[in-house]
């Protein structure tokens, strides 16, 4: 199949960026996406240009790295799936594909497709753990019996990988889905529940600082995020953000 | 507690948010309720106006809390608006938002704005003659003639609705209200944290909240409209 890529080219942060159009002749249509970009790099250098940089890592939905904003939606028109699982079978022949980074005042562009989300690592940071002594006397974690909904929940919270499709879907660049899906994992089980006070506020005050929107429940977060994390961790959130707020400090 | 503070974070401005809406929307039923006895009987319409418009309580307690719930909606409405436009400080050449998300819950600062045109219009209409009777003229009674009964309300409110245009103005701002609704209604709940079992059952009554409510205000205009 043919198509026609119109790819945000951006030589550093301080440059401005512009769309540059790109055509490619030869892409099969069961090639991944991240696949078909290889193909138009190998094009690039051989034509002695610079080729595209993108994110990429695992290239089987694990690692979240992969960031494309592919025609108008975070890893493309596929649902459930990251951008290197999104396959060319979802495009059709002649089609033009617009390819942009990730966009938000949290997430800088680096370079062409590549964004900085390392404020995602600072939420992490500011209270997405639990402390556990690790000195040779740490209690095996079967030990403790946890309810089965809430280690479903748990665990349905953990799946996300931190990708920011979320904040790159919403109109807002609000980063509520990622941080209550953190919060989440944690609060829901007896080990996080300790220190789950602390990490809330913590997390949504570093979530503030980093400049992402507000949250106004449009839902975006939920349909685009491929590891299906749920609003429920959003609404859980502000439940924990309030008693948090109002209760006294730990 | 962190030095965010309750007040100061995204949550706390969305809880916030979510409260005043509480609030308008139970104040909206009750407008609703004040307003379809018209349709039945002037009289009671009249009796309930009056009450409204002359009781100590709703005068100088519960209207000031009205006014600054209304006032709170629009300025923080608008507040949160700017600061997620901040929020993407570049944007995007194609963006999809309609393929995850509703245009009602995308467009909320536009229907907010009809709606508050239409409240413009509305002080204009019924809000601030009232004012001036009362507070600038010192009539309390309510009457059309010196030591009658307290009928003008109805007589207000039928002659305003005689015109098409105004009835015309009144049912769009009321669909747009509705649509304000649509997602408002569960917005609310979700922000204030109440997503769980019975959240389903929530979401198709605020559907049928935000449907029948602004419709029950377009057949009020519309009623009077061709019956008088």
């Amino acid at each position: 199949m043919k198509v026609t890529l119109k790819v945000w080219r951006q030589k550093s942060a301080s440059d401005k960026g512009k769309i540059e159009t790109y055509k490619l002749d030869n892409v099969e249509d069961h090639m991944s996406f991240l696949e078909m970009m290889d193909i138009l790099n190998e094009q690039l250098i051989l034509e002695g240009q610079i080729p595209v940089a993108f994110d990429h890592d695992c290239r089987e939905g694990i690692c979240g790295m992969c960031s494309m904003h592919i025609n108008g939606e975070p890893h493309g028109p596929d649902r459930g799936v990251t951008t290197c699982q999104l396959h060319m079978r979802m495009f059709n022949d002649g089609d033009t594909i617009y390819i942009e980074p990730f966009r938000a005042k949290g997430f800088p562009v680096i370079k062409d497709l590549v964004v900085d989300r390392s404020a995602f690592d600072r939420i992490q940071h500011a209270g997405g753990f639990i402390s556990v002594p690790t000195s040779g006397n740490t209690q095996d974690a079967n030990a403790t019996p946890i309810p089965k909904p809430d280690a479903d929940k748990a665990f349905d919270a953990a799946a996300c990988i931190g990708c920011g499709a979320c904040v790159a879907s919403c109109k807002n660049a609000s980063a509520m889905l990622f941080v209550s899906a953190k919060v989440s994992q944690f609060s829901l089980l007896p080990q996080g529940k300790v220190e789950a006070k602390r990490r809330v506020l913590n997390m949504v005050e570093q979530m503030d600082k980093e400049g992402f929107g507000n949250c106004s429940n449009t839902g975006s977060c939920e349909v685009e995020c491929p590891k299906g994390i749920s609003l429920e961790n959003i609404a859980r959130m502000n439940r924990e953000y309030l008693k948090a707020s109002v209760s006294s400090s730990e | 507690m962190s030095k965010s503070g309750l007040l100061k974070s995204s949550i706390a401005r969305k809880v916030a948010m979510a409260l005043s809406a509480f609030f308008l929307m139970f104040f909206l039923l009750q407008h609703l309720t004040i307003n379809m006895t018209s349709v039945f009987s002037a009289g009671v319409f009249n009796d309930l106006s009056h009450f409204m418009g002359t009781n100590f309580v709703v005068q100088y307690l519960l209207q000031p809390v009205l006014i600054v719930g209304v006032v709170f909606h629009f300025v923080m409405g608008f507040v949160l608006e700017l600061k997620n436009y901040k929020s993407r400080d570049v944007r995007y050449v194609k963006y999809k938002g309609g393929a995850s998300a509703t245009w009602m819950s995308r467009n909320m600062i536009l229907s907010g704005l009809v709606i508050l045109a239409f409240m413009g219009l509305h002080f204009y209409d019924f809000w601030f003659p009232e004012l001036k009777i009362k507070f600038i003229e010192g009539d309390w009674t309510g009457a059309l003639t010196e030591g009658g009964e307290p009928i003008r309300y109805f007589d207000h409110l039928t002659d305003k609705f005689m015109q098409p245009v105004r009835v015309g103005i009144y049912c769009v701002s009321f669909v747009f209200l509705s649509l304000h609704l649509l997602h408002g209604f569960n917005s609310a709940f979700q922000s204030v944290g109440a997503n769980n079992k019975y959240t389903k059952a929530l979401q198709k009554f605020g559907v049928a909240y935000a449907i029948l409510v602004p419709l029950g205000f377009i057949f009020i205009a519309l009623f009077h409209h061709f019956n008088h």
